[in-house]
């Protein structure tokens, strides 16, 4: 019988603690298809950050470490250079990437640090219950913005693909999304094409995806695909930020 | 044997860094530890190492969590108010058993303090700084060869028990130059099977983490790590004694503080009294039972520290308070005179003589 | 025999490169040793001093509090380390600069007009090396043989010119 459709390699199988239309799971699929795309789950360390994604530790076949809040770059630094000849990547959330972490993420970008790094935002820190994130959007209601993210007293939402693009050091910056089949697609190249960018030493790639957070959105897996349609992507422009290779061609 | 050379203690650490295996550095410039930084960015690009300046003391000593996480050898080095940014990710090195040297060349506090040495971070340094149940293994040079020799031994302790090791020096020491000997260790041979440098398809991954959120698995953890704890206390104590065989009163002190307390010995020696000199070289673990040996025959002790009282807790703990312990300091970047230490010694060697 | 030395003046007198030259020689001598800077802000423009002791036994506190010999190039650094000096013990002062005399009488005075000499001589700024050869002269801190091997060590043999000035300067310091 021919095999249509099986867990990449290097996604281990596991029962994953995600809620159910959650996006890190889809999104963990494509990380894993991108490490197999290249061949290099065996040379390959993974970086798991502070948020729902911590336990990502558990659901790659590839090394891991866990890093602090915010520090997954400086710690992926730190594993690549001791070891130039791996694929080393983070997998962090919006909070610990443009909050906490936001001078990490900004110095290896700077740097061209030959890291990929995956941001996973949906706009929401799920782990703690649903405050508000770097990247909520304006009015949106949180745990900690009950009335609304007001933008005179708590400032805007950080757009990391628009600001880390200003940047002379990276070579490949998109931001993508998981909230339907098409755009998955376009998510899973995306990835694919940061790890190879890694594999050929071009240096920093960094790949926002565009995700769901039904629990703490307080929505149906549905109504969040829809939600983050409709007012995510207007104000996170999905494409391509920044590709030096493209540009150089 | 390998040529004398005059070197900054700072300058000498990062060579004996160098001289054992250490390939990857990661700091953030500060008085007065810059020197370590300076000699890594000459020396590094041209052995095929890594010297990188990161952006911050928090990114720096996360950056050593990775490298440390791959198998090498690495070191930071920061001054006291660099520590304190470094101690969640201490904390994190603890909890993840990597192994890896930080130096603290200590420098005037709280806050961004002074620039002048002190010894005001030997709390912070042997309650290991951070949060959560743990320790750090503390060593304290005296000596720019010591600055060079406990460096090496640093490394060799780290990998052995996989705890992260901090030479506590201070401003003193970095900038002093004296004579050394470095031998070349040629680095170390710890096998290191939990690294992460890839499965090679060959093992299940390896892990690398401090969370458990299962209490009495994190509880086992712990358990585990103070078992290795334990058998550091039991194996690898350094101390010094200089003329305490039947030594009155036993000054104790480490560091520079050691270095005036051995001027004032000599002194009072001169002056007919019996004085000696403890110098804890492991801070953590403190050597308690060779003080506390002590304590049989000495009447009194006196801790000279440069802080405001901190080290004279664990001569106090030491020594059970079978004996007087009084304190002998100065704060804030300035050193107490030999003759502050002397009469001290005097005072000590009285108030005993006056309570017989 | 113990010499606790102080050296102290204006950052950029070359406080620092003197002290270091007495190391290097007292490394060579293989005696023991420490050097201690001053350090930090201080460096630049500020006053600056440096601890030097050599020994033939182990050095103990590397911070010289009672110098048996003091070297000062500016009035400030004499009225702060005057006091310090040991009786018995020796003073070296940059007597173009200093604008007093040393006020103690249990101690041995060198007036050395090292900053005039040097301007006379036509190289500005090696008064430092002028002083010290008074006081290897008088104070015997180092033997006068080890003078080229200590002088190769501290200035890069790509200045042969400063090596050669420096010795000069010394040199003519033996006569002040």
């Amino acid at each position: 019988m021919a095999v249509v459709f099986d867990r990449p390699h290097a996604l281990a199988d596991v029962p994953m603690h995600y809620c159910p239309g959650c996006g890190h799971g889809i999104i963990h699929r494509l990380v894993a298809e991108a490490i197999d795309s290249i061949g290099a789950e065996g040379r390959t360390v993974g970086v798991a950050s502070v948020g729902c994604s911590v336990f990502s530790y558990n659901y790659f076949n590839v090394d891991m470490v866990q890093a602090a809040h915010g520090r997954a770059p400086a710690v992926a630094t730190g594993v690549k250079r001791a070891n130039p000849e791996n694929i080393v990547f983070t997998y962090q959330g919006d909070g610990d990437l443009a909050a906490i972490g936001t001078a990490e993420t900004v110095h290896s970008a700077a740097r061209g640090e030959n890291i990929t790094v995956i941001f996973v935002n949906n706009a929401i820190y799920g782990m703690t219950g649903g405050q508000m994130a770097p990247t909520s959007l304006p009015g949106q209601v949180t745990q900690t913005s009950p009335y609304g993210r007001d933008v005179a007293t708590v400032g805007y939402p950080v757009k990391v693909c628009e600001m880390l693009s200003q940047l002379d050091g990276p070579a490949y910056i998109e931001r993508v999304a998981v909230n339907s089949v098409a755009n998955i697609r376009k998510a899973g190249r995306a990835i694919k094409k940061a790890f190879r960018y890694q594999d050929e030493k071009k240096g920093f790639s960094l790949i926002e995806v565009i995700s769901t957070c039904p629990t703490n959105w307080g929505m149906t897996p549905e109504k969040a695909m829809k939600w983050a349609e409709e007012n995510m992507i207007p104000y996170y422009p999905l494409g391509v930020y920044r590709d030096k290779y493209a540009e150089k061609k | 044997m390998a040529e004398k050379v005059l070197m900054k203690g700072n300058e000498a650490i990062a060579e004996a860094a160098i001289s054992c295996g250490c390939r990857h550095y990661f700091g953030y410039p500060i008085t007065p530890q810059t020197e370590v930084a300076a000699y890594m960015a000459k020396r590094m690009p041209k052995i095929g190492g890594t010297f990188l300046q990161a952006e911050s003391e928090i990114a720096a000593i996360n950056m050593v969590i990775g490298a440390a996480a791959a198998g090498v050898r690495v070191m930071t080095s920061s001054s006291s108010p660099g520590i304190s940014l470094k101690g969640e990710g201490i904390s994190y090195m603890a909890g993840c058993d990597l192994p890896a040297l930080i130096v603290n060349v200590q420098r005037g506090g709280p806050g961004l303090g002074g620039i002048q040495p002190s010894q005001s971070d030997y709390f912070q340094a042997t309650r290991g700084g951070g949060h959560g149940d743990y320790h750090l293994i503390v060593l304290a040079p005296a000596s720019v060869q010591e600055m060079a020799e406990l460096t090496v031994r640093s490394f060799d302790l780290a990998d052995k028990y996989r705890v992260p090791c901090m030479l506590l020096a201070d401003g003193t020491m970095g900038q002093m130059m004296e004579p050394v000997t470095l031998g070349q260790s040629g680095g170390g041979t710890a096998e290191k099977p939990w690294a992460l440098t890839g499965t090679g398809m060959r093992r299940p991954h390896n892990i690398i983490n401090s969370l458990s959120l299962t209490p009495d698995e994190l509880e086992r953890w712990n358990v585990d790590r103070y078992k290795r704890y334990a058998q550091i206390a039991a194996n690898e104590v350094m101390y010094e004694e200089y003329l305490c065989d039947d030594a009155d009163v036993i000054v104790v002190g480490f560091g520079i503080a050691a270095r005036v307390a051995r001027n004032a010995v000599n002194s009072a020696r001169a002056a007919g009294i019996r004085a000696g000199m403890f110098r804890p070289i492991t801070l953590w673990p403190f050597p308690k039972e060779a003080l506390f040996a002590r304590a049989a025959t000495a009447k009194a002790f006196v801790s000279v520290e440069l802080s405001m009282g901190q080290l004279i807790e664990d001569v106090e703990l030491a020594v059970r308070c079978t004996r007087p312990v009084s304190l002998c300091s100065r704060t804030g970047g300035m050193i107490p005179s030999p003759a502050e230490v002397l009469a001290a010694i005097k005072a000590a060697g009285a108030a005993q003589k006056g309570g017989n | 025999m113990t010499k606790n030395i102080l050296i102290a003046g204006f950052g950029g007198q070359g406080v620092l490169f003197t002290g270091k030259f007495l190391a290097y020689a007292a490394l060579l001598e293989d005696r023991q040793l420490s050097w201690l800077p001053s350090y930090g802000p201080e460096m630049r423009g500020g006053t600056c001093n440096c601890s030097v002791i050599v020994s033939d036994e182990p050095v103990g506190s590397p911070i010289v509090t009672e110098p048996d010999v003091l070297i000062v190039m500016n009035r400030p650094s004499l009225d702060r380390f005057e006091s310090a000096v040991v009786p018995g013990g020796e003073i070296y002062v940059d007597s173009s600069l200093v604008d007093r005399k040393v006020e103690r009488t249990d101690v041995t005075v060198h007036y050395v007009p090292a900053t005039a000499l040097s301007t006379e001589r036509g190289f500005d700024g090696i008064a430092n090396m002028i002083l010290l050869g008074s006081v290897i002269e008088h104070s015997a801190v180092i033997d006068k043989k080890d003078i080229p091997a200590a002088m190769a060590k501290v200035v890069s043999a790509k200045h042969k010119d400063l090596y050669e000035f420096n010795i000069r300067a010394i040199e003519l310091g033996f006569s002040c």
